[in-house]
């Protein structure tokens, strides 16, 4: 489980987060939906400890992040925005790198390696260096290292970002897998049709606050817009920033 | 879900890190080709090139037949038996010695007056010229020797001369100059080899360079800094990971440009123009525990630089400024005869000078020296490392955008 609370950062005069706060829970796909620029990014960022709030308070499972911010990256598997792989490496072997810094016995890194190798059916590239990827064999790889430790929270920044029809709707199986083994899944996006068609709760963000906390059908009532595209314009207050 | 437990291994994480460097650069082959061709080698084929074309010079003017240019060398046969003695070869007259020295047709050109003969026969002082352009550096060792030929020449014949009145050729020097020169041949060789120490700086510099701007610059660019600082590991641990890496590669280049330099030594004529050169086992080991903690003073210094720098090309410039530096202690050195003090040891890049330049001279270094040098040095490389972990933990350091 991932809570944030109260959540504020600013860069300069710009107050990127202003206040943000949700709750996602295990065995749920929670999205955080909101315009480019609407401060997503950069809760995640300091979800997964890469920022220090200016204030508030982030707990994932039940460990405080400004207490023990290496606990927090332990039970945490990340995709961030930023996903570049050595491409010197074989994918294998950078899945290996992360493996061992979180200090996996070398028995438990093959066997977790190969599970998400095949879970991810990436055996074709995976003992290829990784320059000259595709994105979507970028993203496959990029994901199967930051699960290698096998974490029970993943956060995925925009993780359909730049792939195809084929290779988002395999990542989108796989995410409802991962939500079916019992992990807490959160991932931004702003795209409207993923959300819908994934999410179990959505958090809407918009400069820097949460706008609306709900489920999907939640949010149809509470806006009394029956398309789900229709209602998140209705809750941001305007179509700005808004794509696909 | 088996997250790991307890607490992880304390080194490995460190390890990991080096063990990962090591492998990835050793598929690059920039690279390679940097820190362990082109950095190493430069230095000894340098410094093989300088010293042929030093020592052709020297051997030339020193031994090798020197043609003169004699106008009216009829008037004076017995002199120029003399020279010829000497090594001279006497050429055909020329016209206008005067253009003849300026345009470098010629060194040195010898003038012999039409009344040489007949001034000489009756005991008296009789002139020679040498026309010479001493601002032609390098006929300065012909002048030198023409010159010398003549005076000791004139010595002779009037101490002849003295004899032949009853008289001690004594009488007419009473000054003897006697020249005790302390060079030892290697001292000797200290003047071609000032650039030394610099080329060890170049070489460490360029083993790690790469390393050093891929390890912040390079990971920002290619957007790896985010994921990898998700990691569960300390960022220090990180970077000191990565700083271990550069300074391997700096270590394998300094070995390689070492055992190059050896090589070379063994073929270097030195002992033909009075030097001696040791650069053996007993030079290359002090070299390296002189060099080891600029070692990671460098690696550290390139880390810091790069990690101001927003793009890899950015960083590429930035350390090739800082590459400059070193040069600094090697140049002042070579125009500024400084007499070394002791705290001039512990100032980094400048101890390691002194000191290098001290082994080629045959001297050695002392303990004191070394302990100095090693101490200055150490302790910088540990400031730098503080200030370089400080700057790790920026949060905007890993934010590419």
């Amino acid at each position: 489980m991932i809570e944030a609370r109260d959540l504020h950062k600013a860069f300069g005069r710009l107050k990127a987060v202003d206040g943000i706060s949700f709750c996602a829970r295990d065995s749920q796909i929670t999205g955080l939906l909101g315009p480019n620029g609407a401060g997503k990014t950069t809760t995640l960022r300091m979800l997964y400890t890469l920022m220090s709030p200016d204030h508030g308070q982030v707990l994932v499972d039940g460990i405080d992040a400004a207490v023990d911010p290496l606990g927090v990256r332990r039970e945490l598997g990340v995709l961030p925005d930023a996903r570049g792989l050595y491409k010197r490496l074989s994918a294998r072997e950078n899945v290996d790198y992360f493996g061992r810094l979180h200090g996996l016995p070398e028995d438990v890194l093959a066997s977790r390696r190969e599970a998400l190798i095949e879970a991810l059916d990436m055996a074709d590239i995976a003992d290829r260096r990784t320059e000259g990827f595709s994105q979507g064999q970028r993203v496959k790889t990029a994901i199967a290292r930051a699960l290698v430790h096998d974490p029970r929270n993943v956060i995925l920044d925009e993780p359909t970002n730049g792939l195809d029809v084929m290779a988002t709707r395999a990542l989108r199986r796989f995410m409802l897998h991962l939500k079916d083994e019992g992990r807490c899944v959160l991932f931004s996006s702003h795209i409207m049709q993923e959300v819908a068609a994934l999410c179990d709760r959505i958090v809407v963000i918009a400069h820097g606050r949460v706008v609306a906390d709900e489920t999907p059908d939640a949010l149809r009532l509470q806006t009394g817009e029956a398309n789900l595209e229709d209602a998140f314009v209705k809750v941001i207050g305007s179509e700005e920033g808004l794509a696909a | 879900m088996n997250t790991p437990s307890g607490k992880l291994p304390q080194r490995s994480a460190l390890v990991t890190v080096f063990l990962k460097e090591i492998r990835e650069n050793l598929r690059d082959r920039r690279t390679l080709i940097s820190a362990f061709l082109t950095g190493p080698l430069l230095g000894p084929i340098l410094l093989v090139m300088l010293l042929n074309i030093a020592l052709n010079r020297e051997l030339d003017k020193a031994e090798q037949p020197l043609s003169v240019p004699v106008i009216g060398a009829g008037y004076a046969p017995n002199l120029l038996d003399a020279l010829r003695a000497g090594g001279v070869v006497p050429r055909p007259a020329v016209a206008d010695p005067a253009q003849a020295v300026r345009k470098q047709d010629a060194d040195v050109v010898l003038r012999i007056a039409p009344d040489y003969g007949k001034a000489w026969r009756q005991g008296e002082p009789v002139q020679v010229e040498l026309f010479y352009d001493s601002s032609q550096r390098e006929a300065g060792t012909a002048v030198e020797r023409v010159a010398r030929l003549l005076e000791g020449y004139s010595r002779e014949q009037g101490a002849m001369r003295l004899v032949a009145r009853g008289l001690s050729p004594a009488t007419a020097w009473p000054l003897h100059v006697a020249r005790r020169d302390q060079a030892t041949p290697q001292a000797r060789a200290v003047l071609l080899f000032a650039m030394l120490p610099y080329f060890f700086v170049i070489t460490i510099f360029m083993g790690g360079m790469y390393l050093a701007i891929d390890l912040t610059a390079g990971e920002r660019e290619r957007q790896s800094l985010e994921p990898l600082f998700a990691n569960p590991v300390p960022r220090w641990k990180i970077l000191c990971g990565k700083l271990a890496a550069i300074c391997a590669f700096s270590i394998m280049s300094l070995l390689i440009t070492l055992l190059a330099f050896a090589v070379v030594g063994r073929f270097i004529p030195a002992a033909k123009i009075g030097m001696e050169l040791d650069l053996g086992l007993h030079f290359a080991a002090h070299v390296v525990l002189l060099m080891l903690p600029l070692v990671l003073l460098l690696a550290v210094l390139q880390s810091m630089v790069a990690a101001f720098a927003k793009s890899y090309r950015e960083a590429q410039t930035y350390i090739s400024l800082l590459m400059l530096v070193p040069l600094i202690p090697s140049a002042a050195l070579s125009f500024l005869p400084i007499k070394a003090q002791p705290w001039m040891y512990a100032v980094p890049l400048l101890g390691q000078n002194l000191g290098i330049m001290q082994l080629l001279r045959g001297d050695g270094v002392s303990g004191v020296q070394l302990g100095w040098c090693l101490a200055g040095s150490t302790l910088a490389a540990l400031l730098a490392v503080l200030v370089t972990v400080q700057l790790y933990r920026s949060e905007k350091l890993a934010i590419s955008s």
